[in-house]
């Protein structure tokens, strides 16, 4: 109990967030709507009713300890869940108002329009101009000129166009790690998507790239929702509007970042975000 | 102060529980059979090597009696084929009366050639009782192309039965006339090989399409007198090349030589019917060497010869490659698509386990059981349903039921598609969850994901497959002589005559041809030889095969390096 005592501010927000404000999901348009989402793995049950909406144009956050689901409801959004055997999913999951689980969903339009981008790069053993082309090439888009503009627009968008552009056409796999997730990213936004999933984005990177990867995505968030899981709650800080604090399977806390971090309503968020697990 | 450094030397084992202990006895263990492997490898390669090149070195020929106790001397012209040493007590029980005070004598086996006298081109001989040796320049060796060699002194050359040239001048009378007939014999090939060889296929052509206009009830009057009239042209034309050849023949028959044996009878040889001639013991080092390249490549460009004892195998290293190329154009998509259903998209369970053990075991299945099935199920059953419906007019005689190139190279790629479906399965399994997931993400489907990543990244492993399935295809002989090889096909299975490429026909494999040559052969010791060349021949196509596989799928892997990790 004389826990509960002690000053709930742990963390010094003003030195990571100088000058943003509290939000207010009230105020914000809603790209994504989770309502009641349940996901089982066989018998297990991996995610439990699960609802919160995702602000348009916003960087939102996932954050909790190893296991508790975060991955695992942000590969509902593209439905990239569909791929593992014995998954099972209820609830409802919404795209402006249209659930992606029914059944006259194409998941492949619907991936089009929600991109991803993994934890460790993966780019294709092709070269950097094809990897970036892939997916203009799926949508049938085989122009000379018009994949060009696009490649150079995506390279750019993704920070990367000047220090590849005299070699679009070597093997992507020469690149640096930071390189390849920034072209990972490229790769993802070429196709012009609505929302951009981030999963653990720079937990394979050394600290250097990490911060740029982290200013590309502070550049994004003005064209595109952007969902990120992340282990690294300083990250989470930086980047994010909104926050949702998830553990085991259940979402604990959603809020705006400022907030959460600040004064966070449940005692299992304090917990974590001071350190006390996870 | 008291120096208290800790005890580092560990257990203090000597003698031979310290060398168990080190893992010596394990690094001699494994490095020696490693040892032996290569030896193996090395001596097999050295042994049909030093047999088989051997074979062309133009060797002295002796000239000698040859005197065996009792027996009325003998005098002989031979070369020394090889030597070995015989017990005195075996010879005896041979007939040989030999010394009994002498244990061990070297026997030599001669080629004295001239089968058509002598009823064998080789013979025995003790070292010890060939006698008054001496090697003199002038003696000579014809290859003919009937009764093997001829061995002998040129006596004269004639031109109709004139007597043209003696002495010396003869020989090189024989050799400028030499000349003359071998033109006229590369003109009579071609005239007989390529341009009777078209009307034959045309005539035959036009036999079975009156046939089967005829089985079809088409033959009408006008139809019949058209093909008559091309029968008739054809007739026409081969009547003037029947002409040419004629006079070709009557061309060839003009010359001829007077040989002189070892026992003094004289003979006379129309030069028609010898390939060369030449002098081993007046040669040098560089004529033998000339003459020793001019025979391998004899070997391997040329057509073979008495009962394939003589002159070269071509036909059976083009039946070999074209064999094997086809089998790998059957067997690997046939193999990728079945590995790709059963990795990429078969419910992983235990059905499929159970197909993927059975295929792996089919894998151990003898290769002649395949050779069976090969003849029941492609000879028979398709191709006597293909003849009954696609060619009746030529039955009762069969072009898809029997043997042929088609059926045996589908049987061969049976035999081989287990492990092109293995290495693409495990190539398959290899490549990274996290590529196909980027590819799905970008909104690919799982068929693009497949054709646009999956697959190239899995050529590497799929060209693995196809280098295994060339060895063991390439080698492979059993099967074969149930579904298509003979010892001598007629002609090529590609041709100038439409459409070309014949998979119906039948080939010859080097494989066979060893067995042939050295089973099957009139002529045992001839044949030895060509055996072990044959065979260093085989085992060359098979290494140059797998090199050029090799070189591409490092290709593809330098491609895709960085994956592999």
């Amino acid at each position: 109990m004389s826990q509960t005592a002690t000053a709930k501010p742990t963390m010094n927000m003003s030195t990571l967030r100088a000058g943003t404000k509290s939000r207010s999901m009230a105020d914000e348009d809603i790209a994504l709507q989770v309502k009641g989402l349940n996901l089982f793995y066989g018998q297990k049950q991996a995610l439990q009713n699960v609802s919160m909406d995702i602000a348009s144009k916003r960087v939102t956050a996932f954050i909790g300890p190893s296991g508790c689901g975060k991955s695992t409801l942000l590969r509902c959004f593209n439905r990239m869940n569909d791929l593992v055997d014995g998954v099972r999913v209820d609830g409802r999951l919404e795209l402006h108002g249209k659930n992606i689980f029914d059944k006259d969903v194409d998941v492949a339009t619907l991936r089009r329009r929600i991109g991803m981008v993994f934890q460790k790069p993966n780019p294709f053993p092709k070269s950097i101009y094809e990897n970036v082309a892939y997916g203009l090439r799926l949508a049938g888009i085989n122009k000379k000129r018009e994949l060009d503009e696009t490649v150079e627009w995506a390279l750019r968008g993704a920070a990367l166009w000047d220090e590849v552009k005299d070699r679009l056409e070597d093997n992507a796999l020469g690149m640096s790690g930071g390189q390849q997730q920034r072209l990972v990213i490229a790769r993802a936004i070429a196709v012009k998507p609505e929302v951009l999933l981030l999963d653990e984005p720079a937990s394979a990177l050394d600290p250097i790239s990490t911060l740029k990867i982290e200013e590309l995505i502070n550049e994004l968030k003005d064209q595109y929702t952007i969902v990120i899981v992340t282990h690294n709650m300083q990250q989470a800080a930086r980047v994010s509007d909104y926050t949702a604090f998830m553990y085991l399977g259940e979402l604990i806390e959603f809020g705006d970042t400022d907030t959460l971090f600040t004064n966070p309503d449940k005692k299992q968020t304090e917990d974590y975000i001071t350190g006390r697990y996870g | 102060m008291e120096n208290t450094q800790p005890d580092l030397r560990g257990a203090q084992d000597s003698g031979f529980r310290a060398w168990w202990k080190d893992g010596d006895p394990w690094i001699w263990m494994t490095g020696g059979g490693v040892a032996i492997s290569v030896l193996l490898v090395v001596g097999l390669l050295a042994l049909i090597t030093v047999r088989g090149l051997a074979h062309f070195w133009p060797a002295d020929v002796v000239q000698g009696i040859y005197q065996a106790p009792g027996d009325e001397p003998m005098p002989v012209l031979a070369e020394i084929r090889s030597r070995e040493d015989a017990s005195a007590a075996r010879l005896k029980s041979a007939g040989l009366s030999v010394d009994d005070g002498q244990e061990i004598y070297e026997r030599l086996l001669l080629r004295v050639g001239n089968r058509d006298l002598y009823g064998s081109d080789f013979r025995y001989a003790l070292n010890d009782w060939l006698v008054e040796r001496e090697y003199p320049e002038t003696v000579t060796v014809w290859e003919r192309l009937e009764w093997g060699n001829l061995i002998g002194f040129l006596v004269d050359v004639r031109e109709s039965g004139e007597v043209v040239a003696t002495g010396d001048a003869a020989w090189e009378a024989f050799q400028t006339r030499q000349q003359r007939i071998l033109d006229l014999r590369k003109e009579m090939h071609h005239l007989e090989k390529v341009e009777i060889g078209r009307i034959n296929y045309e005539l035959e052509r036009l036999r079975l399409k009156r046939r089967g206009l005829e089985l079809d009830q088409k033959l009408t009057a006008e139809r019949d007198a058209a093909i008559r009239a091309k029968e008739a042209d054809f007739q026409a034309e081969y009547q003037e090349l029947e002409k040419q050849l004629v006079a070709l023949h009557e061309n060839m028959a003009r010359d001829a030589i007077r040989v002189e044996v070892a026992t003094g009878e004289q003979l006379t040889v129309p030069l028609a019917k010898i390939v060369r001639g030449y002098r081993p013991n007046a040669m040098g080092i560089f004529a033998k060497l000339a003459f020793y390249f001019s025979k391998a490549w004899e070997f391997v460009s040329d057509e073979p010869r008495e009962a394939n004892t003589e002159g070269g195998i071509f036909p059976a290293i083009f039946g070999t490659v074209m064999m094997v190329l086809l089998m790998s154009v059957f067997v690997t998509p046939f193999g990728v698509v079945a590995a790709l259903y059963l990795r990429e998209y078969a419910k992983q369970g235990f059905v499929t386990q159970t197909i993927r053990v059975a295929v792996n075991n089919l894998a151990g299945v003898p290769s002649i059981v395949y050779g069976v099935f090969g003849l029941g199920f492609f000879v028979y059953f398709l191709g006597g349903s293909i003849d009954e419906l696609f060619f009746p007019e030529a039955l009762p005689n069969p072009t898809f039921g029997t043997g042929g190139l088609l059926w045996a190279s589908l049987t061969l790629a049976i035999l081989t598609l287990p492990v092109v479906i293995v290495a693409t399965e495990e190539g398959l399994a290899r490549i990274p969850r996290a590529v196909r997931e980027a590819s799905l993400a970008l909104g690919a489907t799982r068929a693009e994901t497949l054709w646009r990543v999956v697959l190239p990244m899995s050529s590497p492993a799929m060209m693995t497959g196809l280098i295994l399935a060339v060895a063991r295809a390439a080698g492979e002989v059993a099967p074969l002589m149930l579904v298509g090889v003979v010892k001598l096909a007629p002609s090529l299975p590609l041709d100038g005559n439409v459409p070309f490429l014949h998979l119906d026909r039948k080939f010859m494999h080097l494989g066979f041809h060893i067995y042939d040559v050295g089973f099957q052969s009139p002529n045992v010791e001839a044949a030895r030889p060509l055996v072990y060349a044959t065979a260093l021949l085989l085992v060359l196509v098979i290494i140059l095969l797998n090199l050029f596989a090799v070189r591409v799928r490092n290709r593809l892997r330098e491609k895709y390096r960085a994956l592999e990790h």
